[in-house]
């Protein structure tokens, strides 16, 4: 039975896509049969990221409204075996998005993937809620700047009111972490930019990552590979090392740029 | 020479940005309803004053300041002036 893990901020443009094709190329990559879906109907965006844009025929919206199966619409991806996409709709409107369209896909998916990635577009409306409404876990993208985090804060409060856990009122909840991403150690230490303590302190949610601030980022999204594709970037590595520590690891925080490795070991005891 | 050398510090503006957020954060978590209730509550002050007196719409400041220890709730009603009748019940 898969896992459904949804990649959700509240505040655009802070890495939610490039973190999902990250991390589902990092999941594919231990070998786990892993699906990310584009939520963000009207701005579709995870095709660029992911280097399929040309292959996309049939949609997620197409599926929900029967005009094509299932099967159709995912995209294989071309470097890693067990990586598929499910492309959105770019002319759609976010009410074709609908619940019962959304579960039935999901349903249909979870017999077959591992993971399934949820890429929540930015806000709090219908594409955003529906992307984390069937949530198990969620990973929550924050810049270390004041909005980002004040809308991070936001989304976890409807993760703990509006998803389908909730709801039910059972044990399970949906399981947040922290992805911290954009994060500059030079900013950091000049007192520019809230440290990851900062940030853990006010959101209080297990750490699942720092992502540093790379232009390796933006060059992966130049030719659309995930950048965990990159075996030189630092950003890469540090997706990696956010994969692991989804599965479970305890691994230590590290930044690839090198700057003061003890401030990051003293974190290690609040990671999940 | 001398004075170069012990760079003064900078305002840490990163300690401001995470004190802001700890203060608003305190209060967008325990506000169920947000601040949404203020426009609710100026219709229910202006309701209960119209029943005495005539006043304008304009004529109630609502203010909120949300602090550290306590927030504070202004309420300003400009009165009509007192040459004018009070309304007939």
């Amino acid at each position: 039975m898969a896992k459904i893990i949804v990649v959700t901020s509240g505040k655009g443009g802070v890495g939610k896509t490039t973190s999902s094709a990250a991390i589902s190329a990092g999941l594919a990559m231990r070998g786990f049969k892993t699906v990310v879906i584009d939520f963000d109907v009207g701005l579709r965006n995870l095709d660029m990221i992911m280097g399929c844009e040309r292959r996309v025929v049939f949609d997620f919206i197409n599926v929900i409204q029967g005009d094509a199966k299932l099967k159709q619409a995912l995209i294989k991806d071309r470097r890693l075996e067990n990586l598929f996409i499910l492309p959105t709709s770019q002319t759609r409107d976010k009410d074709a998005l609908t619940r019962d369209g959304v579960e039935k896909i999901l349903n249909e998916l979870r017999e077959e993937f591992d993971y399934i990635i949820c890429d929540s577009p930015a806000g709090i409306e219908r594409g955003a809620h529906l992307a984390m409404y069937y949530a198990d876990e969620a990973i929550v993208v924050t810049n270390p700047e004041v909005s980002s985090v004040r809308d991070s804060d936001r989304v976890l409060g409807l993760l703990n009111s509006k998803t389908y856990l909730a709801e039910k009122g059972g044990d399970n909840t949906v399981r947040s972490h922290l992805l911290l991403t954009r994060y500059d150690t030079q900013r950091v230490a000049r007192g520019e930019m809230m440290t990851v303590e900062d940030v853990l302190e006010i959101l209080a949610i297990p750490l699942l990552g720092i992502i540093p601030e790379s232009s390796t980022v933006l060059r992966a999204s130049n030719v659309g590979m995930p950048v965990v594709l990159d075996e030189k970037s630092g950003a890469g590595k540090a997706y990696e090392d956010a994969v692991s520590r989804l599965m479970g690891d305890q691994i230590e925080m590290r930044l690839d740029s090198g700057e003061r490795p003890g401030f990051f070991q003293r974190l290690l005891g609040r990671t999940a | 020479m001398f004075g170069f050398m012990l760079r003064p510090r900078k305002a840490n503006t990163a300690q401001t940005a995470k004190e802001r957020l700890q203060i608003l954060l305190a209060h967008e978590r325990s506000d169920t309803s947000n601040a949404d209730f203020l426009p609710l509550l100026q219709r229910d002050i202006m309701e209960v004053i119209r029943r005495h007196m005539k006043i304008d719409k304009d004529s109630v400041d609502i203010k909120l300041e949300r602090g550290d220890e306590f927030s504070s709730l202004e309420i300003n009603i400009e009165l009509p002036s007192s040459q004018k009748t009070p309304v007939q019940n």
